[in-house]
């Protein structure tokens, strides 16, 4: 069977690409390898883990239940866009790290897209939302307590 | 003005990387060249080997070879024995150990059968559909019972039985004990501990450069120098040949240690053979059955009591399912053995395992390391004790705790680390005080009433430990103050999240008078340090931050002397603040330490015999036996009395680690582990059927707790530091998953009032389905 | 783990993808949200050679609502309807179940037309189009049809679309005015399909008597199982404990749940008699208070 190939083009991080790819390239394996984007990690390839989600057009979605063809001429935002500069951490990041809320980080990426996502929709959550919000994304590590604890305090600076 | 940062919540230095996506984990390593490996697995538990042919793999386009065990030659052998049976008399041991492709047989599902490597991993799995294989299916080993039964399949046919080992472990004369106790309690337990899921599973690249005789292998192992050790030896390679770097870790809690797997053996000589690098990234599928578990014991135990509750003694005779390979030695039974007397005077004691060989994947240790099981029967006969004696569970605790002036205490039987368990220091009763305090629980009795006559059912539970931690042989450390004034720090053991980068440089900050961000800490890079075992049995903290304490001690020293002959003083008239040397009460006379290590290698003069150029010292510490960490749980639950859906309303954890580096990290560390112990306590089970196949093999089935599962906890510490290191510090990474167990068995029970309608909690996993059939028992 | 080649399409028209599905029949697979359709690829269980990404045909996604009736696009997402008030507000059976559907991000991708394409017999959407008596449009190249929720679900994961067929639209009747509803669901996590799920609608007549009463239920069989006659002793009655109760039993009798890893059959029936009986409550407090 001849390889089924597509030229993609697509804006991650708001920078545009251009690639030719094979249609069954997983969207999670295209931004890892293909544009060695590799902070967005994979857990499970079968949607549950949430390890892999990124911003597709500004919504969080799990990279490992998309095809990279399926991005074409569409928007893709990952943790590498998410400080504004090499100093200047989201909210987020900056709560993640007050309040230890990352130990081996490596839910840690996809954590930081879905709660960024939920916090521009939802500026003044509670911590149940926030659970509620997190619940998608599995951590082994910490427990969950200090990464809700950032997203409040996240939150709170947020609304300034 | 130098603040003092051990024992403060410094923040970490290692988070940077890892929020913004740049710390690289296994598969984030791209070589030029580099192929990629799957390996097709048994889907069978038990079956003799016909035929596996690969050619048809061999002609897809993209593969570039396949391999089954026949292609290795001489290269094909088991794994080493990794932890000896230790010395008890009387002990039966038969090592087996897992190969890397199998041979003749294959004896769990997941169980490697052949390896493709091809130019990516979709082509690679692509692949695995071409080989053939023929299996003659055996009847597969899964029931522990039925394992020893006469005429029960063999795993292992040449030992004649499925006996991988039998101990039996005695204090005192239970049998006496017993004679004269005015209670005896009786239960059958069964302990099933899961696995640990990582977020990130394994991976191996290897990288062999023919041209250097350099081979480079990273790995996601919590040991890399035993790696490159063994790795070495196999590969026919010198030591220095062989470099192992374990680069961040998605988590390890255990079973990354084990080693060799088959991936660790294969890929470095697949690398030799191609002469290309090799990748090979489990996935999840694979993770279930291809990494290590720990799973069941099934316990007859008894326990013989005054009517006061007082513990005269204890017989306990257990079955530990070991799975298809025991690599691991006994570790996990022996500390199911151990731990099992926890905090309590157990004058008498009487313990006998049988380690049973299964067509199950391997167990190896996973956070808590069978100490889990131990804890469970020992919390629950206290509790059934408590019930029958009419005394209240947290008195009858009480009663029995180790009194303070007790220690060291030696409980005599022989301890993982090969010693006889002693604990070192400790003070049990305020840590049981303070948890009591903390859950409220004089008041909850009346708040349980009034609860019941509105419908609604809680329940409290409590239950105590201890963990023996920060084992031998030994971890050590370079401190290297660099000329810039920075200080590096490099130590054998890697990281999978608890804050190396960290804790090791806030205890040579204080040393040295350095701001903790400006150290850099390097960690699992055998070419960094030669020497060291790894990241297991909550040791890091105590043994590797005590070298890395000694080092620094020692480079502090080295400043002192050098500032002192510049100074022409005397090294009391110094202070070390801020990275500079300095007169006291003169802080404009002063060098800074880079300056200090630039004078130390210099450029002429004489370096003096007996001393070192540079301002580093390498330190080795080894403690003589393990450190014992205490702590109780308690927790109030409510449940629905029709549907048995549970919620937590309150979570206590007071823990007695000794001296801490670092509180931030320490109570993540414990809030992770009492996490885990959710999820094996309610929502992760791994179900087998009779052919050993696993269903519950996504993340879709075996059940990972979220963060709606997963309560606030409160935390309180007291300290009892240990005399066995001079930091005084005891470990604390396993602490939080170890008594959840027992603890939502007693709480379920009284939310429930189960005990009194005659129905007990025997078991772990719980679940609400569980808990509907065994409360159908009930007498209403 | 990867999933196995195909080709892909990426169709620009509903009559394309059509004309396509027409060609390959059972080889080809419409690829709307792949929520759920793309672990089993991943997991190689499923292998179409052929994929019609049908997510630029925008014509199938959409809320309308008449006076009779609220038509759905079955490309239509979760998460569109979950923001959509008056939506939630016409039909909070749905604005109920739908937090119980997976994950945000599952929500943000996942469609109506896909979940009930996909029929898994512990999802929620199938069970509530049944009690809600919806309708569902299906499209082939040269035919189109009707076929009511009551007979689309054939068995586990199994509907009645022919090879060539696609689901486009789900035509919902407007509730009575004087109704209520409640979804209540048993998983072992938030999100995690349902060990038992039942959904209940309840209407009034203006004493307060049920005069149409919906139960349906997800999770304890192949396919959404309609309970609805085990309340019927419900009709023109003001429920009490009692007949809530034997309709709770009823529901019990009239299932046969299959058991999982999850829960024994034996649960699972008990927890369906349990929410059943809690669900009628709150649908019938919920239209007699309005809500």
């Amino acid at each position: 069977m001849d390889i089924d190939d597509h030229d993609i083009r697509l804006a991650v991080n708001g920078r545009t690409y251009r690639r030719r790819i094979e249609s069954r390239l997983l969207l999670s394996d295209f931004l890892r390898h293909e544009l060695g984007l590799a902070g967005t990690h994979v857990g499970c390839e079968h949607g549950v883990c949430g390890a892999c989600t990124i911003l597709f057009d500004g919504e969080p979605v799990r990279a490992c239940l998309m095809f990279a063809v399926q991005a074409d001429r569409h928007e893709i935002s990952t943790v590498e866009g998410l400080a504004a500069a090499d100093d200047h951490y989201h909210p987020l990041q900056q709560a993640m790290h007050d309040h230890h809320g990352l130990q081996c980080g490596y839910c840690t990426p996809g954590i930081l897209m879905t709660m960024s996502a939920f916090l521009a929709e939802n500026i003044a959550p509670t911590e149940e939302e926030v659970r509620e919000a997190l619940s998608g994304n599995l951590c082994r590590c910490t427990g969950y307590q200090n990464i809700v604890d950032a997203v409040l305090a996240a939150a709170k600076s947020m609304r300034g | 003005m130098s603040t003092r940062s051990f024992g403060e919540p410094v923040k970490r230095n290692e988070d940077r990387r890892l929020l913004t996506g740049r710390a690289l984990f296994i598969d984030d390593v791209e070589l030029p060249g580099l192929l990629h490996a799957a390996l097709l697995r048994s889907q069978m538990a038990h079956g003799r080997i016909v035929r596996i042919d690969v050619s048809r793999a061999l002609q897809r386009p993209g593969v570039v070879a396949a391999y089954v065990a026949g292609d290795l030659g001489p290269y094909w052998q088991p794994g080493p024995v990794l932890v000896p049976p230790p010395p008890i008399a009387g002990i039966v041991f038969h090592a087996r150990t897992q190969v890397p492709l199998a041979k003749d047989k294959v004896r769990h599902v997941g169980e490697p059968l052949a390896i493709v490597i091809a130019e990516s991993r979709y082509i690679a799995e692509d692949a695995l559909d071409d080989i053939e294989v023929e299996l003659d299916q055996l009847p597969a080993v899964v029931d522990l019972e039925q394992a020893l039964d006469a005429g029960s399949a063999l795993v292992h046919d040449d030992v004649g039985s499925n006996i991988s080992a039998h101990v039996r472990q005695t204090k005192g004369h239970y049998a006496a004990a017993a004679a004269g106790a005015d209670h005896i309690i009786r239960r059958r337990f069964h302990y099933e501990h899961g696995i640990s899921s990582p977020i990130e599973t394994r991976g191996v690249v290897a990288q062999w450069d023919g041209r250097a005789g350099q081979m480079t292998i990273w790995d996601t192992t919590q040991a890399p120098v035993f790696v490159r050790n063994g790795l070495a030896g196999v590969l026919g390679l010198n030591e220095r040949q062989v470099r192992v770097i374990a680069p961040f870790v998605g988590g390890g809690f255990g079973p990354k240690i084990m080693m060799f797997y088959p991936e660790e053996v294969l890929l470095p000589w697949i690398s030799m053979q191609l002469n290309r690098p090799v990748k090979w990234i489990e996935d999840r599928l694979e993770h279930f059955v291809a990494t290590t578990h720990e799973r069941g014991q099934i316990h007859d135990a008894e326990i013989a009591l005054t009517k006061d509750g007082k513990i005269l003694g204890i017989k306990d005779v257990f079955l530990h399912d070991g799975g298809a390979y025991d690599p691991y030695g006994l570790t996990v039974p022996i500390n199911s053995q151990c731990t099992l007397l926890g905090p309590y005077v157990v004058p008498h004691y009487d313990s006998t395992f049988t380690q049973v060989f299964t067509n199950l994947p391997i167990v190896t240790p996973y956070r808590g390391a069978g100490r889990q099981h131990g804890v469970f029967v020992m919390e629950r006969l206290l509790d059934f004790a408590a019930h029958e004696l009419n005394i209240d569970p947290a008195e009858i605790r009480r009663r029995n705790l180790i009194p303070p002036d007790a220690f060291p205490y030696k409980n005599e039987i022989i301890y993982q680390d090969f010693a006889p368990l002693e604990y070192d220091s400790g003070n049990y009763e305020p840590v049981l005080d303070m948890a009591l305090d903390a859950i409220g629980y004089k008041a909850f009795r009346d708040e349980q009433a009034a609860a019941r006559l509105q419908g609604r059912h809680l329940g409290i539970g409590i239950a105590c430990y201890v963990e023996g931690t920060g084992i031998g042989p030994y971890e050590g450390a370079k401190v290297q103050v660099q000329s810039n004034g920075k200080v590096s720090i490099a130590t054998g053991i890697g990281t999978q999240g608890q804050g190396h980068f960290t804790v090791f440089a806030q205890i040579a900050a204080d040393q040295l008078g350095v701001a903790v961000s400006d150290i850099n800490v390097v960690t699992g890079d055998t070419d960094q340090f030669y020497w060291g075992a790894g990241t297991f049995a909550s040791r890091g903290a105590v043994v590797a931050g005590n070298a890395v304490n000694e080092a620094s001690k020692a480079v502090r020293k080295k400043a002192l002397k050098l500032a002192g002959d510049l100074f022409e003083c005397a090294e009391e008239d110094l202070v070390i603040a801020d990275g500079k040397v300095s007169i006291v009460g003169i802080p404009e006379k002063f060098v800074t330490l880079g300056d200090l290590a630039r004078q130390a290698n210099p450029m002429r003069g004489a370096v003096q015999p007996g001393t070192e150029p540079g301002l580093e010292s390498t330190q080795y510490f080894g403690p003589k036996m393990g450190a014992t960490a205490n702590g109780v749980h308690a927790m109030t639950v409510e449940m629905d009395p029709r549907t048995f859906e549970l919620k937590i309303l309150k979570y206590v954890v007071v823990h007695d680690c000794g001296t801490v580096i670092n509180p931030m990290i320490l109570a993540g560390q414990i809030h992770g582990g009492v996490a885990q112990g959710i999820g094996n306590a309610f929502y992760e089970k791994l179900v087998f059927d009779e052919q050993g196949q696993l269903l519950t093999a996504t993340l879709a089935d075996y059940l990972l707790p979220t963060a709606l599962e997963v309560p606030r906890m409160e935390l309180a510490h007291t300290v009892t530091k240990s005399p066995l290191n001079p930091l005084g510090i005891k470990g604390a990474g396993e602490a939080g998953a170890i008594p959840v167990g027992p603890l939502f068995a007693q709480a379920i029970e009284d939310a429930l009032d189960l005990k009194a309608r005659g129905v007990e909690l025997l078991e772990i996993p719980l679940s609400p389905s569980r808990l509907f059939e065994l409360s159908r028992e009930a007498k209403w | 783990m990867k999933p196995a080649p195909f080709k892909y399409i990426a169709a620009t028209s509903l009559e394309q993808a059509l004309a396509l599905k027409a060609e390959h029949g059972d080889d080809a697979k419409f690829l709307a949200g792949g929520q759920s359709l793309i672990p089993t690829m991943n997991f190689r269980l499923a292998r179409p050679a052929v994929l019609i990404d049908i997510n630029g045909i925008e014509e199938l996604s959409g809320i309308s609502s008449s006076e009779s009736a609220t038509r759905i696009g079955a490309l239509t997402r979760y998460r569109t309807l979950q923001r959509d008030a008056a939506f939630v507000g016409l039909f909070p059976l749905i604005g109920e179940a739908l937090p119980h559907i997976a994950h945000p991000q599952i929500r943000n991708r996942g469609t109506v037309g896909g979940n009930l394409a996909h029929a898994d017999p512990a999802s929620e959407l199938p069970a509530i189009m049944l009690a809600l008596r919806a309708r569902l449009r299906v499209r082939a190249q040269s035919r189109e049809r009707w076929i009511d929720a009551a007979d689309f679900f054939i068995g586990g994961l199994t509907t009645d679309l022919e090879p060539d067929e696609m689901l486009v639209e789900i035509e919902l009747p407007l509730p009575n005015a004087r109704s209520g509803a409640s979804f209540l669901e048993i998983a072992r996590r938030k999100g995690d399909f349902a060990i038992a799920g039942v959904a209940a609608m309840v209407a009034l007549d203006d004493q307060d008597q049920c005069s149409d009463v919906r139960l349906t239920l997800c999770g304890v069989g192949d396919t959404p199982v309609d309970a609805s006659a085990a309340a019927q002793s419900l009709a023109g009655q003001v429920p009490s404990e009692a007949l809530v109760s034997d309709a709770a039993g009823a529901v019990q009798a009239m299932i046969d749940p299959g058991g999982s890893v999850h829960a024994t059959a034996d649960y699972q029936r008990h927890i369906a008699g349990v929410l059943a009986e809690r669900a009628l409550r709150t649908a019938y407090q919920r239209a007699r208070d309005g809500h």
